[in-house]
């Protein structure tokens, strides 16, 4: 049962993944992405990644989408053209994907990680929980958490600055 | 499931993305392959998570969610700003700072 749901998920989550880069319009490779990240939620929650999977959705497929898809729409389909800039770009980009998929593959498959070819451990009910995580967050890594929602604030504040700006203003 | 499978898919992924952004021109599109690459990263992280029995995996995958938001809000916001001050939306064009 947990075989059929993970390849269902890798599926889904490879096939958005290529459909992002496959699609010319940048509207639907947004659209593509949401399905790659649903089904990436599938996979966290198989790891028993539970608060991790909402706030993919969450986060995720929800804001950060509905974002792209309003630059998106805001920007207009921008079509690339087809003459290239660099010649061969196309043919030698991915052969520099497939050489990195190559060399990760052997890096984890052909190591000292023999010891994951297992499940691994059994762990307790309530682990990747929103009590567990949110225990961690705030007492191991407080300092992590504070500096995130800093980073949160900064990154926000300068998304107003850039974008923010009228013509004729500055 | 062993933790390998999940290893290699996201090894799969983070391929993908890379692609992605060295083939398309879009700077919409690079950000999209970005996160592509950050959520295959997250995905080992949880694996290695799971496989040690430890949650500490989950929260820097937490984190690693909130750099990915950073990162999107400022990317869309200069690639509104491009678009308003009608410069080409194309990495290539777009390679030098000043105007």
């Amino acid at each position: 049962m947990q075989e059929v749901a993970f390849f269902f998920g890798a599926f889904g989550a490879l096939a958005g993944a290529i459909a992002v880069i496959r699609l010319r319009n940048p509207f639907y490779s947004v659209l593509a992405l949401v399905i790659h990240l649903i089904s990436l939620a599938g996979l966290f929650l198989l790891l028993q990644a539970e608060f991790v999977a909402a706030a993919q959705i969450v986060v995720y497929a929800g804001a950060v989408m509905v974002l792209y898809v309003f630059v998106a729409a805001y920007v207009g389909g921008v079509d690339e053209p087809f003459w290239e800039p660099i010649p061969g770009q196309r043919i030698i980009a991915p052969l520099l994907g497939g050489a990195l998929f190559v060399e990760l593959a052997i890096a984890i498959l052909g190591t000292g990680l023999k010891d994951f070819a297992s499940e691994g451990p059994s762990v307790e009910l309530g682990f990747g929980s929103p009590a567990a995580i949110g225990e961690l967050m705030l007492e191991k890594f407080l300092i992590a958490f504070e500096a995130a929602s800093m980073l949160l604030l900064i990154a926000a504040v300068g998304a107003i600055v850039l974008a923010g700006r009228r013509e004729g203003s500055d | 499931m062993s933790t390998e499978w999940y290893l290699v898919l996201s090894a799969l992924l983070f391929s993908t993305g890379a692609v992605g952004v060295l083939i398309r021109r879009s700077p919409l599109v690079i950000l999209l392959c970005l996160e592509l690459m950050l959520n295959s990263s997250n995905l080992a992280l949880l694996a290695f998570s799971r496989a040690h029995g430890n949650a500490d995996g989950q929260v820097f995958a937490l984190v690693v969610m909130v750099v990915a938001a950073c990162e999107v809000v400022v990317g869309l916001g200069l690639i509104v700003a491009m678009y308003r001050r009608n410069l080409p939306l194309d990495v290539d064009e777009a390679r030098v700072l000043r105007k």
